[in-house]
């Protein structure tokens, strides 16, 4: 019967959607964490929520209205963030509070799908079908191609943005490239763990890999490694038990942060 | 005779030309002129407020020039793009002490700038990394992580990240505070080592006095709260001015 389920197709899909998020949340969620922007994880996942909402009222694939919210709302959060440069998480505020009002108009106008949009606020990596799949394949590729391209430049850029500046970057569309990214990752992986849970996917991998990890090319690497391991064994662990996988990869993700500062404790005593 | 003969020795570094800054209705800096040729070591100081730190964002084009014109290397710097010409050190505590850098990293991302988009770092970017290492004396501690060292070794991997491209410029702002006076005196002994054999520009914002009279062999004064300038040109360059001057007599 575990077996069964383990091997068939919906597993399949599943556990593959989950590999490639667990590659693009950390690689994006590392330079959130680092810029001190880990809540806007949150705030986009809730304006997605919007759009899926939006997609299933006017009948349009939901993850992709949700997309284009997703992006909106992120050069919506980089222009409140210029207008109010030294209350940054106002930005945040905002559009979080917006997207949350404008989910719920849309959920009143449309009643009948509650359900649906219930599978993308807590999740429903089961349900991947092949475009969803496609779509997530997508989102890694181009994440990934762009991080490659601008490992040393998004670094700088996070560490010390004067001297990127400084150094002739373009700070302004290096920062614009980065929101964009993380609005089409938290999109995509919002049907994996649900809007309310994708910050944690984005955040406690490289939570844990701060801890450990001495450079900035091995916090990357380690916070990779991190989410693919809550993510396949949580999948594995929800699948046999019957338990919601996204709760169970976060729930997963903060036993081993607590094991790591646990275990650096002592190391270091 | 003299002057025009020294400005052919001698390139123009920074000009400033009738700079003026408001914030919020509220002047800043009014009409400052200045100009600071090749090997100068200039030192600019100025109470709270003085606007040293303003002055310090608009020549590094963080801050736009809204009324007059700034020029660096006869460039003016709304045109500028060669930004790998300057070396730039900024405050300690600019930078998030437990970001998960190592020395070697932060002293590498010296070579990052709008020339270097796209590529890989290479073989003899490394070495010039091991270089920059080597010349402030931290190659041993290249692969520790830059929050775990003390407030000297930062500033001499700060300093080894503004030196690794080999700047025309290089420019300080307060390198000394929140340092121990021991370490200051060690930070300064190795400045003074730098102007005087390596053929550099320098530009130091600082509100220590002391710092300033020790090196520019005079005592500032500040004036009414603004903004001054202190110049201090190379043994270099003062052998240079005394071949103009009798290549002028002759």
């Amino acid at each position: 019967m575990i077996v069964d389920i383990l091997f068939s197709d919906f597993f399949g899909r599943a556990l593959a959607g989950g590999v490639l998020i667990g590659i693009t949340a950390p690689l994006i969620g590392i330079f959130l964490v680092l810029r001190r922007l880990s809540m806007i994880g949150d705030t986009l996942a809730h304006v997605t929520i919007a759009g899926v909402a939006l997609g299933f009222l006017i009948n349009l694939y939901p993850l992709a209205a949700g997309l284009v919210f997703a992006v909106l709302a992120s050069f919506a959060i980089e222009k409140l963030r210029k207008a109010y440069k030294s209350y940054a998480e106002l930005s945040i505020a905002i559009i979080m509070s917006g997207g949350v009002a404008l989910a719920s108009l849309f959920f009143t106008l449309g009643m009948g799908y509650n359900t649906d949009v219930m599978s993308y606020l807590f999740g429903s990596i089961y349900t991947l079908d092949s475009t969803d799949l496609m779509v997530v394949g997508g989102v890694t590729v181009v994440v990934i191609v762009v991080i490659s391209l601008f490992f040393k430049e998004f670094f700088l850029l996070s560490f010390e943005e004067d001297a990127a500046s400084v150094s002739g970057l373009p700070v302004r569309m290096l920062n614009m490239l980065l929101t964009v990214l993380t609005a089409l990752v938290i999109s995509t992986a919002i049907k994996i763990v649900g809007a309310l849970l994708v910050s944690a996917l984005l955040t406690i991998p490289v939570a844990i890999s701060l801890l450990i990890a001495r450079s900035f090319k091995s916090s990357v690497i380690f916070a990779v490694v991190i989410s693919e391991i809550a993510v396949v064994i949580g999948l594995v662990i929800a699948g046999i038990w019957n338990l919601a996988p996204g709760a169970t990869i976060v729930l997963l993700l903060i036993a081993m942060l607590i094991l790591t500062m646990v275990g650096k404790r002592k190391f270091s005593s | 005779m003299l002057s025009l003969a020294q400005e052919d020795c001698h390139e123009h570094i920074i000009e400033l030309e009738n700079i003026s800054f408001s914030y919020r209705d509220q002047q800043v800096i009014s009409d400052l002129n200045f100009a600071a040729k090749e090997r100068d070591f200039v030192g600019v100081i100025g109470s709270n407020g003085a606007g040293k730190t303003t002055l310090l964002r608009m020549i590094v084009g963080l801050l736009p020039v809204e009324n007059g014109d700034i020029r660096l290397f006869g460039q003016s710097i709304r045109k500028f793009k060669d930004w790998e010409r300057i070396g730039y050190v900024p405050q300690k505590n600019t930078f998030n002490p437990l970001f998960p850098a190592t020395v070697r990293e932060v002293v590498l991302s010296g070579l990052y700038n709008n020339k270097n988009l796209f590529r890989r770092v290479s073989k003899s970017q490394q070495r010039q990394c091991d270089d920059a290492l080597e010349v402030m004396r931290i190659q041993e501690i290249a692969n520790k992580r830059i929050g775990e060292l003390s407030g000297g070794q930062q500033q001499r991997a700060f300093l080894a990240r503004a030196l690794i491209n080999h700047p025309d410029l290089l420019i300080l702002d307060e390198p000394t505070v929140g340092i121990d006076a021991e370490t200051q005196a060690g930070f300064f002994e190795l400045i003074t080592h730098m102007h005087a054999h390596h053929h550099m520009t320098f530009l130091m914002v600082s509100h220590d006095m002391d710092m300033i009279e020790g090196y520019l062999g005079k005592t500032p004064k500040q004036k009414n709260g603004k903004i001054q300038f202190y110049v201090r040109h190379s043994h270099e360059i003062q052998n240079c001015e005394e071949q103009n001057l009798q290549h002028s007599l002759t």
